[in-house]
């Protein structure tokens, strides 16, 4: 179905191309827009096989989340929320949440340079056939925001931990 | 003429994609997060406040149907801008846009002989295809989300427009904009390049030869329902004697919940016929 959807939207833009002659400004313009953009330093280091890489530069973002404790705390409020959402409840109330609470304490403490060593299934045989959809891993991501929120981790940390982990999708998400 | 080739190329492109796909769905609706459909920008389509941006409007994800529909009021020194409008997005892809431009001369049109309170009314088509990247999930990647848009505008004051030197009272302005959320940064980043021959925004018709226009904008996120920033919105400069500068606004975005965003701005529009107009922009949108 979403081919057909492109498909049209293409056949589109080309009569339009077609009719005013600006196909090549326009490809000229969007390279352009591509290009031009400012290579700001990126945040993340290398890539660990199983998870989301280490952020190593070194700030106090552990801290911010309360180190180890503090991620316990907020698994266990991210974990009722998960439970809470109808979006997200079918996936977790039959599985193992005490153990899913705790890979995911040594995930973030392994992306946050926490000093652990993540010990868990990689990213895509832990979701294997689950059939996640992209809505379900925003409401994941947005009950871990409320999770975050509630325990005061400042925003901006907030959002550094989300930047490690959103690539995960492709990993995830099924359809 | 060429209004009636637009407006059905845009309903023929929505009764096409819309039915048949979007009909099957059974999935929600709403699962992207807070803010990231953009607002609605004064053209209706999903963007800033004076710019679309390459992210689609509404928050529906790309197996699920977005919408959004938004009220906005702009007073400036000597006019009024009121921009309403509705616009439908399917499977995080295409964005159609529908949405009245009303000018207000107020005092102006007194002073021109057309009265006072005389108003011009423009109305706007959109459609607008996200043709590679994901602004908000590929934060391992620099390549922004990009989209190309159309945005065909019908001006109803033909005569006028036409003596004050407009060639056209219609026609299309086309745009590629490529957006990126450093989420890292907490900073969301769009760039947009507009052909367009459209004399202020189309309030004053169409105008010489399609140029090239440069837009930008810059949002910080402040917490995951605010965010602040500013933009700049370059445009031609086609008719003599009514001079036309670049437009400038300056934020604040505020979705207290996913159905409702509410925009505050100082807007600069520049020069007007008359003036240098400035004042406050106030924006509702209700989202889905
Ligand atoms: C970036 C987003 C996500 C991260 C970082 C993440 C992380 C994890 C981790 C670390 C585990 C434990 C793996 C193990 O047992 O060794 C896990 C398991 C699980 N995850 Fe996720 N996950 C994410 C997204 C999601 C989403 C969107 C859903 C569904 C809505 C989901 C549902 C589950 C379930 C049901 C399990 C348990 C699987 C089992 O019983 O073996 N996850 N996840």
């Amino acid at each position: 179905m979403r081919h057909e959807n492109l498909f049209m939207g293409d056949q589109i833009m080309y009569r339009i191309y077609r009719r005013t002659n600006l196909s090549v400004s326009l490809a000229a313009l969007a390279f352009a827009c591509t290009a031009g953009l400012p290579a700001l330093a990126q945040t993340a280091g290398a890539t660990s096989a199983p998870t989301a890489p280490t952020i190593t530069d070194g700030t106090r973002l552990f801290e911010d989340f309360g180190g180890k404790p503090g991620l316990v705390k907020i698994m266990d409020d991210f974990m009722d929320n998960l439970l809470a959402d109808s979006r997200t409840k079918p996936f977790f109330a039959p599985a193992d949440q005490a153990h899913i609470k705790a890979m995911l304490v040594e995930q973030f403490c392994q992306i946050l340079n926490g000093g652990c060593v993540y010990s868990g299934k990689d990213m895509a045989t832990a979701h294997a056939g689950m059939g996640v959809t992209e809505g379900d891993f925003y409401a994941l991501v947005e009950d871990l925001q409320k999770a975050m929120n509630k325990n005061h981790i400042p925003f901006a940390s907030q959002n550094r931990l989300l930047a490690a982990l959103a690539p995960q999708h492709r990993d995830i998400v099924e359809k | 003429m060429t209004s009636k080739i637009w407006t059905s190329a845009a309903f023929a492109a929505l009764t096409g994609c819309v039915c048949a796909p979007a009909m099957a769905q059974t999935a929600g609706m709403s699962d992207r997060l807070l803010l990231t459909g953009g607002v609605s920008e004064v053209e209706g389509a999903a963007g800033g406040g004076l710019t679309p941006w390459a992210l689609i409007g509404g928050y529906g994800t790309r197996d699920q149907l977005g919408a959004s529909g938004y009220y906005t009021h702009v007073d400036t020194d000597d006019y009024s801008l009121e921009s309403f409008g509705a616009l439908l997005a399917v499977n995080d892809r295409v964005e159609f846009s529908i949405s009245q431009q009303r000018f207000n001369l107020q005092d102006v049109g007194a002073s021109l002989g057309l009265g006072s309170n005389y108003k011009i009314d423009v109305t706007t088509y959109g459609a607008k295809v996200r043709v590679l990247g994901d602004a908000i999930l590929e934060q391992d990647s620099w390549i922004p989300q990009v989209a190309v848009g159309v945005l065909y505008k019908d001006n109803n004051r033909d005569t006028l427009v036409k003596s004050l030197g407009a060639d056209h009272s219609d026609g299309a302005d086309f745009y590629v904009s490529a957006t990126k959320l450093l989420l890292a940064h907490s900073l969301l980043l769009n760039a947009t390049a507009r052909l367009t021959r459209a004399n202020q925004f189309g309030i004053l018709g169409q105008s010489g030869d399609y140029k090239p226009e440069f837009e930008g904008s810059a949002a910080y996120l402040l917490t995951r329902k605010i965010a602040v920033g500013a933009e700049i919105r370059t445009k031609p400069d086609n008719l003599a004697g009514l001079k036309e500068d670049t437009a400038y606004d300056a934020f604040v975005a505020y979705a207290p919940t996913k159905n409702l965003a509410v925009t505050l701005a100082y807007a600069d529009l520049g020069n007007i016929v008359v003036g240098d107009q400035r004042g406050l922009y106030i924006s509702l949108q209700a989202g889905f």
